[in-house]
């Protein structure tokens, strides 16, 4: 049983088309978005928003490998940008992750909400 | 291919002598471990070199990396200013009393500043969606550092908390639509972008719809980054909490790379080349993704809500920080007439602002450094402490407002002047109704400076001679550009000259 769905997910794999990564990147989009919303947990928001960021490096591999709406074919300016992309994006974790550090040294919390001497 | 390289490589000279700075800073931290002065010094020569170099670049546009970065009159001016910006808060750091306490090691503050130009200088010449994203990362990433920077205050670490959690989002958003638009064109160069996107938005709606979509995320990251309602969610709290020099430079230097960066995007990405019919100076925008209504209802609600909430607060700081977003407001206005006119008359205003923000937040800094409070009641009775302070606040919190005869209404004098003459009236009328709620607050402000509390006698605040100077400098470009305005403003309509436009 097990393996017949296994061969027959094999069988379908060659069928994977662009639209299906903008599925399953939209889908990371929103819950991404979803995390940056609900969550309190500092460090949850800033996982919510790599997920985001991910979301958005699917694409443009995914653009770049398939060629895009309108392109002539596929081009390597999307993989490139998306290099980019990881690289910044653990930049970027690394001093929130250093700033959070700071606020739970000063606050003893890292919940958002509570974390809030300056008045609205 | 040697040669184009070494062609691209003397336009990128200033960006170079930055790096450079910002590596030789580094290293002296490291060696004159000892030292206060050695790292601000090499930062201020770095800063100075670079903009003498820009000064003298050609007053001709230039593509150079292949399309990534532009180098045109458009992009020196903004360089200029956010160089000279740059100088203005080191200038400001040395005298800072918060930073320089308790043998704080500054090294790194000054490095991070020079980090965060070269990001903001980047802005102004990206031509490309993947260096926008580089450079605004570049300079958020320098920022929440720098916001965070006294961090055994509570305020701070707030402060750069908020700010690297909005920071994160919005570029994370700004992302999702570059690859959006990416996907669509399969261009990242903004000038191919406009030519790509006719033949997309012949595919019909679904087409003009993940367009739309795809811009109006990229807006939000750009607003963001100028502090535009409703993405200025982190503005005051950022503003108000990190150290004032910081908050200076961000309102300033930060916002112009910002406004760089969106009116050259949003202007050669949905450059419609095919009207040739308008007058010289004006151009026309592609149909899909209505930027103009976007930049509308961003503008009116930034100044409005900007404005509205100024009225409330009782922190200077914290005041100074909505009159920012409401400067942003007006300065949006600019953008949506589509013609040089509209964008000389940002990039005069900019000028300006720089000049009378700086100025009101220094004064600011002078006086915390003093009575140790921002709050707009504790300005009770300085007019007689401090009067030759109080007078240059008044003096720069008038030209914000945007009354003659100071640089201020000359300001918006363009910015209306450019509205009226493409047709834009009652957008005028809205703006000119803010600067009337701008002045209510303002001059709140100023009465408590001069009309209260003079019946205690205080003893006169004292003003260092390098302090009075520094205020001098801010105060007379306030003060003559009111008056003596036409050299600033032929110059800004010869920078208009930008990348891929007609």
């Amino acid at each position: 049983m097990q393996t017949s769905l296994f061969n027959g997910v094999l069988a379908w794999l060659p069928n994977v088309q662009l639209a299906h990564f903008l599925i399953v990147s939209a889908i990371l989009f929103a819950l991404g978005l979803y995390g940056i919303v609900t969550r309190r947990n500092a460090i949850m928001v800033l996982m919510g928003v790599e997920l985001v960021l991910n979301a958005a490096n699917i694409n443009l591999i995914a653009f770049s490998r398939y060629g895009g709406l309108h392109a002539s074919g596929p081009a390597l300016d999307g993989q490139v940008a998306a290099i980019f992309v990881i690289i910044l994006a653990a930049a970027e974790a690394a001093i929130a992750l250093a700033i959070v550090l700071n606020i739970y040294n000063r606050f003893q919390t890292v919940n958002v909400d509570e974390v809030s001497s300056l008045k609205e | 291919m040697t040669d184009r390289l070494l062609h691209d490589l003397a336009l990128m000279v200033p960006e170079t002598v930055l790096t450079v700075t910002i590596i030789v800073a580094l290293v002296a931290d490291i060696i004159f471990r000892r030292s206060r002065a050695i790292v601000p010094a090499i930062v201020m020569i770095g800063l100075t070199v670079a903009g003498i170099i820009v000064l003298g670049q050609p007053h001709e546009s230039f593509a150079i990396f292949s399309g990534m970065l532009a180098v045109d009159p458009f992009a020196s001016f903004f360089k200029v200013l956010i160089l000279l910006s740059a100088i203005l808060v080191v200038v400001f750091s040395l005298g800072f009393n918060e930073l320089n306490a308790n043998g704080r090691k500054v090294g790194e503050y000054y490095v991070l500043i020079a980090a965060l130009t070269l990001g903001m200088m980047l802005m102004a010449g990206a031509n490309n969606m993947l260096m926008m994203y580089l450079a605004i990362e570049l300079s958020s990433i320098s920022s929440y550092a720098l916001s965070g920077y006294t961090r055994e205050a509570e305020d701070a670490s707030e402060a750069s908390l908020k700010y690297v959690i909005y920071g994160a989002l919005s570029s994370g958003l700004m992302l999702y639509g570059i690859s959006m638009i990416y996907g669509l064109t399969g261009h990242f160069t903004f000038s191919e972008i406009s030519s790509a996107l006719p033949p997309v938005l012949e595919q019909g709606s679904t087409a003009s719809l993940a367009l739309m979509f795809a811009g109006l995320l990229i807006v939000a990251g750009l607003g963001y980054k100028i502090s535009a309602v409703p993405f200025h969610f982190w503005a005051p709290d950022v503003y108000e909490g990190a150290p004032i020099t910081i908050t200076a430079f961000l309102s300033v230097a930060s916002k112009a790379g910002g406004f760089a960066l969106m009116i050259r995007f949003l202007s050669v990405s949905f450059l419609d080349s095919s009207v040739v019919t308008l007058g010289a100076g004006s151009w026309a925008v592609l149909p899909g993704f209505d930027w103009r209504s976007v930049v509308v209802a961003l503008s009116v609600l930034t100044m409005t809500v900007g404005n509205l909430v100024a009225i409330w607060q009782n922190n200077l700081k914290r005041l100074l920080a909505y009159s920012s977003i409401a400067h942003a407001g007006y300065m949006m206005m600019g953008l949506v007439v589509l013609t040089n006119e509209g964008i000389s008359a940002i990039m005069l205003y900019f000028v300006i602002y720089l000049f009378m923000n700086f100025g009101a937040f220094y004064i600011v800094m002078l006086i915390a450094n003093k009575i140790g409070s921002e709050d707009i009641e504790d300005y009770r009775g300085l007019g007689s402490r401090a009067p030759f302070l109080m007078v240059a606040l008044a003096i720069f919190l008038v030209s914000l407002t945007g009354l003659p005869p100071t640089a201020g209404f000359i300001g918006k004098l363009y910015l209306f002047v450019a509205l009226l003459n493409s047709g834009w009236v009652w957008l005028a009328v809205v703006g000119a109704l803010n600067s009337v709620i701008a002045l209510y607050y303002y001059i709140r402000v100023l009465r408590n400076v001069f009309l209260r509390g003079t019946e205690q006698a205080a003893a006169p605040l004292q003003l260092g001679r390098l302090e009075g100077v520094v205020v001098v400098l801010l105060l007379v470009p306030t003060v003559l550009l009111g008056l003596y305005f036409s050299p600033l403003a032929a110059l800004a309509q010869a920078s208009t000259k930008m990348l891929g436009m007609p």
